[in-house]
């Protein structure tokens, strides 16, 4: 079943990502990939904390990611790969050159410099030109906080 | 101890300020308690949150899950201060205990509550045929 998911979230692992997708999904794995996470041992302790102990929690910097991102794709288990922001999935799916096929846009929250796109996006100038970027290398780029939401295309949200 | 300990009630949605309602409701005052909601927040600005309700002031955090943007942002806020800590898995019977308790330093109120919410959680019914 391989990775089911990429995912840009800046709650990073929380109750969307493991009950909301990772129920339905059956997640037996989580990357989340994070170069401030992936140095921070307590960081990922609290991390761990949310996750039920049948979930496997890998964390990964974007160059690890890319390094073991073909064998987390061939694992028999499904899997979400998760980024923190946009900035992030667009240099791991540069990085994979076309092994990153779709990207769901999942909660990117208010900050100064940001304009509402969805009630879950916000997202700079640059931010929407980075998504752009991403699906003009062939992804699947959208928005859709739960599995029961509306998928929104990235045109509609950027537009 | 000078000052009564603040609860902050971190959760989802309007979970917290339901929480300080029925707490209003049942024990006549807030006690204390502030409800805090994580609607909108990335982590940074649920940390804001948490800093504005807490105002410096020592503090048990109250987490409706045990992870979770919630209960990282509370720990992480907490990382390093003796007199702020985080229980998670919030229930009204532990605030209710925690509203009469807040002369307390802040672990042995986080850990009585966290006792009494546990002790809450129950199976509720007799065995089949216990009444026959």
């Amino acid at each position: 079943m391989s990775v089911d998911l990429f995912r840009i979230d800046d709650r990073l692992i929380h109750g969307q990502v493991v009950v909301g997708w990772g129920q339905p999904l059956g997640v037996a794995f989580i990357v989340l990939v994070d170069d401030d996470v992936r140095a921070s041992e307590w960081e990922q302790e609290l991390y761990r904390m949310g996750v039920p102990p049948q979930v496997s929690v890998i964390f990964a910097s974007v160059d690890e990611a890319a390094a073991q991102l073909a064998a987390w794709q061939s694992d028999e288990r499904v899997g979400i790969v998760l980024t923190g922001d946009v900035d992030t999935m667009a240099r791991l799916a540069q990085t994979v050159n076309g092994a990153v096929r779709a990207v769901n846009v999942g909660g990117v929250h208010y900050r100064e410099g940001r304009k509402e796109r969805l009630r879950y996006v916000y997202l700079s100038d640059d931010e929407a030109g980075a998504l752009r970027g991403i699906a003009a290398g062939g992804v699947d780029v959208s928005a859709q906080d739960v599995p029961t939401g509306t998928r929104v295309p990235l045109d509609e949200f950027t537009a | 101890m000078s000052e009564p300990l603040t609860g902050v009630i971190l959760a989802h949605a309007d979970v917290a300020q339901a929480f300080v309602s029925a707490v209003q409701v049942i024990a006549g005052d807030s006690h204390g308690l502030v409800a805090v909601s994580n609607d909108g927040c990335d982590r940074a600005a649920l940390t804001a949150r948490i800093n504005a309700a807490i105002a410096g002031r020592p503090a048990v955090v109250f987490t409706d899950m045990p992870g979770g943007s919630c209960a990282f942002s509370a720990a992480a806020f907490a990382r390093g201060k003796d007199d702020v800590r985080v229980v998670t898995g919030v229930n009204l019977a532990m605030l209710l205990d925690f509203a009469f308790h807040r002369d307390q330093p802040a672990a042995d109120a986080a850990a009585r509550a966290a006792e009494t919410g546990r002790g809450a959680v129950t199976v509720v019914g007799s065995p089949a045929g216990a009444r026959g």
